[in-house]
């Protein structure tokens, strides 16, 4: 008896349960792992490559459930979903999305993000005034660094007033690379 | 109060343990079964757990439980264990002769409990005693008491 095979149907047991409060799994991207987290109600957490995974999951035991568990096939359909974004073959993620972990303004700014389209930017002031409070820039520079479901929520679409480039939380060389893979930047453009 | 670690790092950490200990109990052909149980168990009560430092005896305290659950079921009837193979085991737990498993596996339960704990997963008395739910003299005793008896069954 392996242990590995009865570990693998105590997981089936507990997902047949509803006892996977939060699953996650690795998946591979052109700019390194990612971490991959969802709960019932949808996509909680993408970590990025420069996160540190254990940390991340820490926090999700603390403030989410610590019923966490590695269940990579129940992500199947984001891990999907982030290849075909990754090969420009996707535009628009079709993904529940569980707000959980960002509360008040930082929700409101996160939804407004989510809402720009592919291969667009908007400038942090826009978000600001798109979440009710124009002169809260800062804050709303703090929420896209704050977002906890990167590249789906496309916090990378957000830059500074004139066009600079601005923060991101996979630095900037990543953020740098997403708006070429959408046709925003091309290859030569400095930030 | 010590924060609850992920599930994940649970299993990862002491499924080994918690499998070495059911086979010991209650033989190759029930430790799926109760493994699966004593986990799902666990998973289920995890979020309500207050004292996080001895997460190591709370999961042996429930794989215990479930292979007393076991044992009643089959009306405390010895475990048949004689096509056990030989082989090293992966995890550095020796595997003992099917002679000495079928042994182990006719003793009470928590002097089987007791034995295998000791030798199947290393574990000091007052672990024992955790993991059992007595204290540690009692755990020595149980111990003591199956040590003796499979002397004399396999002199």
């Amino acid at each position: 008896m392996k242990t590995e095979t009865a570990i693998a149907r105590f997981k089936a047991k507990a997902a047949e349960e509803g006892l996977l409060d939060v699953a996650y799994t690795t998946a591979d991207s052109p700019f390194g792992p990612l971490l991959l987290a969802q709960t019932k109600r949808g996509l909680v957490r993408v970590g990025l490559p420069n996160q540190d995974q254990d940390e991340l999951l820490v926090d999700l035991s603390e403030r989410v459930s610590p019923r966490v568990l590695e269940a990579s096939a129940e992500l199947d359909e984001v891990r999907r979903e982030l290849d075909l974004y990754f090969e420009g073959k996707l535009e628009r993620f079709d993904l529940p999305l569980d707000w959980r972990l960002s509360g008040g303004f930082r929700q409101r700014v996160l939804r407004a993000i989510n809402r720009i389209p592919y291969g667009q930017t908007r400038s942090y002031t826009e978000m600001a005034r798109k979440a009710g409070n124009e002169r809260a820039v800062r804050a709303a520079g703090t929420a896209c660094g704050s977002n906890p479901i990167p590249l789906v929520v496309p916090c990378h679409r957000v830059l500074r007033t004139g066009g600079s480039l601005g923060g991101y939380g996979g630095g900037l060389p990543m953020k740098q690379g997403l708006l070429e893979l959408e046709g925003v930047l091309d290859g030569e453009s400095k930030a | 109060m010590t924060s609850l670690p992920p599930f994940q790092t649970v299993l990862d950490e002491h499924s080994a343990a918690v499998m070495a200990i059911l086979q010991g109990a209650v033989g190759r052909d029930g430790a799926e079964d109760c493994f699966q149980e004593t986990f799902l168990a666990a998973l289920r009560g995890y979020p309500k757990l207050t004292d996080a430092s001895n997460l190591r005896g709370w999961l042996l305290t429930i794989a215990h439980r479930k292979a007393i659950d076991h044992h009643r079921a089959r009306g405390r009837n010895p475990v048949p264990v004689a096509e056990v193979a030989e082989v090293a085991a992966e995890d550095g737990i020796p595997v003992p002769d099917g002679r000495l498993w079928a042994a182990v596996g006719a003793l009470p339960p928590k002097q089987r409990a007791a034995v295998a704990l000791r030798y199947g997963s290393d574990l000091p008395h007052a672990e024992i005693g955790a993991a059992l739910g007595c204290s540690p003299e009692a755990a020595r005793r149980n111990l003591h008491e199956g040590l003796k008896r499979l002397r004399k069954e396999l002199a």
